[in-house]
């Protein structure tokens, strides 16, 4: 059996961290508070922009970041032979 | 009367299924009783979580609190939603690993520190307390209105169930009987909405319903935004608000949900370190069908609600307004005596000369925001059971929240404080008895606390959030994430954190000694756990890095957590 990498999956770990976290971050409070006053001049259906992701986009997107992560982490678990039966 | 039938059929029912289950899921051991066993499959954790979470105040005020206060009540929406993200993320997995009891458990074990543990033992129970009080006047209240009982007899029917099922089952008992509530809750949140969707715009699925046409062609937002402006509000959807402060509440909301203890608690009843990490995804699919669904009942109602009463003869309004009239939740007073009823914002200057053209003489109707869930069946003219169901919805959405708190206050008090601190040679089955009396104990008392609540409770709830932003998020983060904070910067941390947070609160919510001009930067009591969060943060990486490195064990441990192989059930002591 071949040695675990542990930091190579730590590393990998952090760095979908970085970028889910960073997309959390825009949607909601960069595109639900700080430009959503910019945004609402754009329409999105019924919805002005800014709004829809304040009151919308933003819990739709949480919800697929979760399980984007999932996904990512369970692939790497297997990737990295530390997947629990 | 027939009404009232209906309300005695649901509620029956749904109470008898919950007993039903807590019998069947009896907790024989301690384990079973702290963490169900640590074998709930993810997606009933989820839905447990869910209903765990979504408390008698997300169910019956949160789309009233939307609806009157339109684009900044989206700092709760996206603010109890986005700390899931950071739960999966940054917490659950690990925690599970981790694989003890408790979050003082963690705190006391990572910091290898007794004064830790019981810092966060003290903070558990102060958070989950506060809230239980909160859950109890929520059961009495929806009781109260709708059997006709006294507020205090609702209460004591209140405790009673919630005794039965939490003494009797624990976890596990709780788990499952929340996974039965999440189904009453949902059904009961989402008919009427299906409804108020249908009638407003055509379309039956409520989010889309949002962003719909009302019946002239008109986009449905831009109709209750013009309604707004013409009675001298602000248009529903404007975002020209105070965005500092949104940005500090939103974030304290996020980090304190991820902090909450009985939140936390969760991802302890599942099998696997994947599992954790799955059943937060569940947990937030759950939660956010009610939360996409509130910020649409918030417009429909509203919409309804304005067109239904403005400038109509008060003679000829439905039999819901007289109704509601009765119970204090709506008010009318005709002060230009032309029988009409005139609602708006009589603050706004630039109303003056509309109303001295109309001859309104000020705002006649007062609205409580807790009327939009509330009345929608009946403005609506919905049948008897749905207004029936959304009873038995309120008092699911009370109940399961009030059983996850209180399961927190039990384990702190016969795990963290008796077995871990004061008696430690205590037998498994005395450990059992010792929470199922501070179960009994804690209910009693938050029952009592619930029929004469303390002036300020709201105030608490931002108070439980931000404490536990200010303590737990970062103390647990950081101790995941690195190897090197210690336990000196974490009590430090803690403790700048925590003292912070409850001063600036009790100075402004409290005692009142100043008013929003005087908030540091505009930041309300309600964000201020996000700066807690922050002083937090700094001083624990300051002092850790003056003082010396954990001991070795400590940083093999946190180095262990952070891989999911050999995770395990959560480990006897």
């Amino acid at each position: 059996m071949s040695q675990i990498n542990y930091k190579l999956y730590w590393k990998k770990n952090l760095k979908y961290l970085a970028t889910l976290l960073a997309v959390w971050f825009i949607v909601s409070f960069g595109c639900g508070i700080m430009f959503a006053e910019e945004l609402n001049s754009i329409r999105l259906g019924g919805f002005k922009l800014g709004f829809w992701f304040a009151q919308q986009g933003s819990i739709f997107v949480f919800v697929i970041l979760i399980f984007v992560y999932v996904y990512l982490m369970n692939k790497l678990d297997k990737e990295f032979n530390l997947n629990e039966d | 009367m027939t009404d009232n039938i209906w309300t005695y059929l649901m509620v029956g029912i749904t109470f008898a299924i919950y007993l039903g289950i807590a019998i069947w899921s009896r907790a024989g051991s301690t384990k079973d009783f702290y963490v169900a066993g640590g074998g709930v499959s993810p997606l009933a954790n989820g839905m447990a979580t869910a209903a765990d979470w979504m408390s008698a105040a997300s169910f019956l005020s949160m789309a009233g609190l939307i609806s009157f206060s339109g684009f900044i009540g989206s700092q709760y929406l996206m603010g109890w939603t986005g700390g899931y993200v950071l739960l999966a993320l940054l917490l659950a997995p690990y925690l599970r690993k981790f694989g003890k009891f408790t979050v003082p458990d963690f705190i006391g074990e990572r910091y290898y520190s007794q004064t830790a543990r019981v810092i966060a033992v003290f903070c558990a129970l102060f958070i989950s307390f506060t809230y239980v009080v909160g859950q109890m006047k929520g059961v009495g209240v929806a009781f109260a209105r709708f059997l006709e009982v006294k507020f205090e007899v609702g209460v004591g029917i209140g405790i009673v169930i919630v005794l039965f099922y939490t003494v009797l089952g624990g976890m596990k008992g709780i788990t499952y009987t929340q996974v039965a509530q999440y189904c009453v809750l949902i059904f009961a949140y989402l008919v009427p909405a299906i409804f108020l969707s249908l009638f407003a715009t055509g379309n039956p699925i409520p989010q889309l319903g949002l962003g719909g046409q009302v019946t002239d062609g008109a986009w449905l937002l831009d109709k209750l935004d013009t309604i707004h402006t013409d009675l001298g509000f602000k248009a529903y959807t404007s975002a020209d608000v105070n965005t500092v402060d949104m940005f500090f509440v939103t974030a304290a909301l996020m980090l304190g949900t991820a902090g909450l203890p009985h939140v936390i608690v969760r991802f302890f009843t599942v099998p696997r370190v994947k599992d954790a990490r799955l059943s937060a995804g569940y947990a937030l699919v759950f939660i956010a069908i009610l939360y996409t669904t509130a910020p649409a009942i918030s417009v429909f109602a509203k919409t309804n609600l304005i067109s239904a009463l403005q400038d109509k003869e008060y003679a000829d309004v439905p039999q819901w307004f007289t109704n509601w009239e009765h119970t204090g939740l709506l008010g009318f007073e005709d002060k230009n005596n032309d029988g009409k009823i005139q609602y708006y914002n009589d603050k706004n200057p630039d109303m003056d000369a509309v109303a001295a053209s109309n001859g309104w003489k000020g705002n006649e109707l007062t609205i409580d925001q807790d009327i939009i869930v509330l009345a929608n069946p009946e403005i609506s003219q919905l049948p008897a059971w749905v207004i029936a169901l959304v009873v038995a919805g309120g008092l699911a959405a009370a109940l399961s929240t009030a059983a996850g708190l209180l399961l927190v206050i039990s384990t702190s008090i016969s795990h963290d404080l008796l077995k871990k601190w004061l008696k430690p040679n205590i037998s498994e089955k005395k450990e059992l008895l010792a929470a199922r009396l501070a179960i009994t104990v804690a209910v009693i008392v938050g029952g009592i606390a619930g029929i004469n609540p303390p002036g300020f409770v709201a105030e608490v709830v931002a108070f439980a959030f931000g404490l536990a932003a200010a303590s737990f998020f970062p103390a647990i983060v950081l101790g995941i994430f690195s190897t090197r904070v210690n336990k000196e910067g974490a009590l430090a941390g803690m403790l700048v954190g925590i003292v912070f947070t409850a001063t600036y609160i009790l100075c402004f919510s409290v005692f009142k000694m100043g008013g929003p001009e005087d908030y540091w930067f505009g930041i309300s009591p309600k964000g201020i756990g996000t700066l807690g969060m922050i002083f937090n943060l700094v001083v624990t990486l300051v002092v850790t890095y003056l003082t010396p490195a954990p001991p070795v064990k400590v940083q093999e441990m946190v180095e262990s957590i952070r891989y999911p192989k050999g995770a395990g059930a959560a480990q006897e002591h």
